[in-house]
């Protein structure tokens, strides 16, 4: 039985109660040590005498501490000493089985893309892909993996597309948005040609370590650094767009993850008015560049915007398309949505199933 | 142990709210707290230096318990460089995002005329109070010679 | 100090309302123009290396953007003719008077020095060549940012001169804009109580967006309103805004509608993380609405009478736009900057009342 059959048999089975899709859970090891243990030995022999040099200024610590540990939620810490996301009881308890979740996506975080040593991303992204299977989706079928690639090393990245794409316990291919270069770049394009060959959509979180996190410069606060990830997902876009990868590869799905969404409708209004002035720049984009988001980019909702009156986000997700838009509660973050309570705008049954189900079960790859 | 459900008075919204004798004074010590149910809503009790005070324990934003926060200070500062910690222990930072709500009046901070967690009188009465009334003991039991905490709702 | 001009600045009071226009482009038309403004060792120094070609990469001038196809004027730089600039913009779209944004090349620089005599010559020239010609027409001062303190000494010898309005930077410098390495010209600019404007344009010392460099000059342009957030957070950040609050913010030439996003985004993230930066006293929505203007082109918005209307309400009401035709980049065709569903209200408050409201020259009336 495929995937999204066990989910609609499970929704079928249990009539009167909700269910929801998330596109956002990160999963922890235990702790860093235990993680280091799964690295074969040369890696492992390497990251303890030089750690893992990523691009900030610390030897093992982002150049913006977060405000919260771990960037968790405080009531996510598991009674048994593990890191938040590492303690599938509890989050059943607090997520899974509290809100009707059928699917969840995992996204694993702060390895594996953030390295600058190429062979040591490959191996930690194999890693993460085992590990997944074994300390989660083993044990909780409700939870699915995505396969972390080596992004900036396009080769590796295709072979552990490769690796694991019949295994029908992977529904993606991660990226994260930090990058060395805009995705739409040609060294990225052999990833979207592998994860098209197999039906698999590309989610690109937000995250990771690279230069300056703006065109400005360096920001010095938390506070900015947080904003700046925005950005990330929005270079993403546009250069996905614009560089042509959907004019090539107009199969390809992507899920923009943990970006925000409200800002996309005033992007591609802006696109489309540059391309009706610049268009000349760019010829292999040749259709207007909303199209192009309309018809191959999905968004994840966390963090939800907030505005002074929500019901403004109705006319936002209208734009963007209501069959554009994936719940994500990015469990077990500090920025955690919560199902019931982040949509503070009316939306209607069929509005919200969209959103918390029916949308996620046709962009994964669940057959 | 006494179980008199006497109705005292309106609320601000008019319902009836009564005294529940939920703990004894030292059952939460000065910068502890703990969560009490009281008529069916979790209200987190806190001591402040030896004053109590009681907040529902669901956070406005997104209904996280406040409970699971941390105590701490309020950070001021006019310019970098200035910045002080005030009234340190007397904020609860919500568990999930963060907000930070006054345990004194459970004003919120990022917006504080619209979001305010509901809030419950708490006092301390000694146990020889208790016989008169009207007093209703949730989980406690009570004797003359000690002293309790109550809560209104 | 030349005569001011004689239109009279009156805010509208007796029905004949002062309309101004906040963001037009004088071009610099070579480096041999500022020599007059420059001494002896620089003149040689431009002349003997043959260095001219100093538009900025923001502006390429051919691109389609640098100037709008009926404007262009063979051989000659976007915007260098002044005779076109006061006819199209002061006569065709009706203001009174406009305010001069002359972006060039002394605001790129890698060399301090050149920054700063580049743009001192900038302002000389524009002083005599544009402002002493034509009455209505006002500028900001461009500093060498590269150098705050060389963009102070510049900013006091320009403030004699009250036809100089406001300050201009890029959005993109060496450092994000809050930092305490450019307070000075904060200083200079809450002395005089002079504006500080945003402009687009970058100084391309790293790579345009946070995810490195796209191939497209499409896509720098297209990133530009995420350095003016990233300007916006760290001003906000470093406490410049809480240190000067006599300043207002002209965000020029950004765009509009990813104002109000920004807006509940950085407002959701500060009401978590707010002791990190205790100087911010209030969210960032409001202190936006409080210290922050934008002005009209390029109008990125729906031309829907609802939606404008609905956005300005986001933003903060119809105090936060200022009235620009962004002359000569191409953004809109026709003889109209104002976009046709535009509101009136909001038609008179962004080109009279907002600028006057903050262009505290303007209402100097002589
Ligand atoms: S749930 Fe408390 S701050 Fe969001």
């Amino acid at each position: 039985m495929s995937v999204r059959e066990t989910i609609l048999q499970t929704v079928e089975g249990s009539p009167g109660r909700e269910f929801i899709i998330d596109s956002d859970i990160h999963p922890e090891p235990y702790s860093p040590q235990s993680f280091r243990e799964r690295l074969p030995a040369r890696w492992r022999e390497h990251c303890e005498t030089y750690g893992d040099p990523q691009r900030g200024p610390y030897a093992a610590l982002t150049g913006y501490p977060r405000y919260i540990p771990r960037t968790s939620r405080r009531d996510a810490w598991p009674s048994n000493g593990g890191l938040p996301g590492s303690d599938l009881e509890l989050m059943r308890e607090q997520h899974l089985d509290r809100h009707g979740v059928a699917l969840g996506v995992l996204e694993p975080l702060g390895q594996g893309s953030w390295t600058r040593n190429l062979e040591l991303m490959g191996a930690v992204c194999s890693a993460l892909n085992e590990w997944q299977l074994e300390d989660f989706v083993a044990h909780e079928p409700r939870l699915k993996a995505s396969i972390v690639v080596p992004m900036e090393d396009a080769p590796a990245a295709v072979a552990e597309i490769r690796k694991h794409a019949d295994n029908r316990d992977f529904v993606q291919v991660q990226m994260n948005s930090l990058s060395e270069e805009p995705f739409g770049r040609r060294k990225y394009w052999p990833i979207y040609e592998e994860a098209v060959s197999h039906g698999l959509p590309v989610g690109i979180h937000v995250g990771g370590s690279t230069g300056a996190r703006t065109g400005g410069g360096w920001p010095s606060y938390y506070n900015e650094e947080h904003y700046s990830l925005v950005n990330s997902t929005q270079a993403h876009l546009t250069s996905l767009v614009l560089e042509g990868v959907f004019e090539h590869f107009p199969a390809l799905k992507v899920i923009l993850i943990e970006g925000g969404i409200a800002w996309t409708p005033a992007l591609s209004t802006r696109l489309d008015r540059l391309w009706s002035r610049l268009g000349s720049e760019v010829p292999h984009c040749r259709k207007p560049p909303s199209e192009y988001v309309k018809a191959n980019v999905f968004f994840s909702t966390q963090p939800m915007e907030e505005p002074e009156n929500p019901e403004d986000l109705l006319q936002i997700f209208a734009d963007i398309g209501w069959n554009n838009i994936l719940y994500a509660s990015d469990y077990p973050h500090w920025d955690y949505d919560d199902p019931e309570y982040a949509f503070k705008a009316p939306l209607s049954v069929e509005q919200k199933r969209k959103i918390m189900f029916d949308n996620a079960l046709s962009v994964y790859r669940l057959d | 142990m006494v179980q008199s459900e006497r109705r005292l008075k309106r609320g601000r919204q008019g319902e009836f709210v009564s005294k529940h004798v939920v703990a004894r004074v030292e059952d939460i010590g000065p910068g502890e707290r703990r969560v009490v149910t009281v008529r069916n809503r979790p209200i987190v009790i806190f001591n402040l230096d030896g004053e109590f005070f009681g907040l529902l324990n669901r956070c406005p934003h997104q209904a996280a318990s406040l409970s699971q926060g941390i105590q701490a200070g309020f950070a001021i500062a006019e310019v970098p460089g200035t910045e002080r910690c005030i009234r340190r222990g007397e904020f609860i930072r919500c568990p999930w995002h963060g907000w930070e709500y006054d345990i004194r009046t459970g004003q919120s901070w990022c917006d504080p005329e619209s979001i305010l967690v509901r809030r419950f009188k708490v006092e301390r009465v000694p146990g020889s109070e208790l016989v008169k009334g009207p007093f209703v003991a949730e989980t406690v039991e009570v004797s003359t010679d000690e002293e309790y905490i109550y809560v209104e709702a | 100090m030349p005569e001011l001009s004689e239109a009279r600045p009156d805010g509208g009071s007796n029905g004949t309302a002062l309309k101004i226009d906040c963001d037009v482009h004088p071009g610099v038309p070579t480096v041999e123009a500022l020599m007059p403004y420059m001494d002896d060792y620089w003149v040689d120094e431009f002349r003997n290396r043959q260095i001219d070609g100093l538009e900025i990469a923001t502006y390429p001038p051919n691109a389609p953007l640098s100037c709008r196809p009926d404007w262009r004027r063979d051989g000659e730089r976007p915007g260098a003719d002044r005779d076109q600039l006061s006819d199209v913009v002061l006569d065709t779209f009706g203001s009174d008077i406009a305010i001069c944004n002359p972006v060039y090349g002394g605001l790129v620089a890698l060399s301090e020095q050149m920054a700063a005599v580049l743009c001192r010559a900038t302002n000389c020239w524009i002083a005599e060549q544009w402002l002493d010609r034509d009455p209505r027409l006002r500028s900001s001062i461009v500093v060498p940012a590269q150098n705050p303190i060389l963009a102070a000494e510049e900013i006091e010898r320009c403030a004699a001169d009250a036809r100089f309005v406001q300050i201009m930077l890029l959005v993109a410098n060496e450092l994000l804009l809050g930092r305490q390495y450019y307070w000075p010209i904060y200083e200079a600019a809450q002395k005089h109580g002079l504006p500080i404007c945003i402009h687009a344009g970058s100084m391309y010392r790293y790579p345009t967006t946070p995810s490195g460099w796209p191939s497209h000059y499409l896509q720098d342009y297209a990133a530009t309103p995420q350095l003016f957030t990233a300007q916006m957070q760290n001003l906000m950040s470093e406490g410049a805004l809480a240190r000067f609050p006599g300043i207002t913010f002209v965000l020029a030439e950004s765009g509009i509608s990813w104002l109000p996003p920004y807006m509940w985004r950085a407002s959701r993230t500060w009401k978590g993380v707010r002791g990190e930066v205790p100087w911010i006293k209030r969210a960032p929505s409001a202190e936006v609405r409080d210290r922050f203007r934008v002005t009209l082109q390029p109008f990125d918005v729906t031309d829907d009478h609802d939606r404008i209307e609905k956005l300005v309400e986001q933003i903060g009401g119809e105090h936060m736009l200022l009235f620009s035709s962004d002359f000569p980049h191409w953004q809109f065709d026709g003889d109209d900057p104002v976009p046709s569903a535009m509101p009136e209200h909001l038609v008179r408050k962004m080109r009279t009342d907002n600028p006057l409201s903050i262009y505290t020259r303007l209402r100097e009336d002589k």
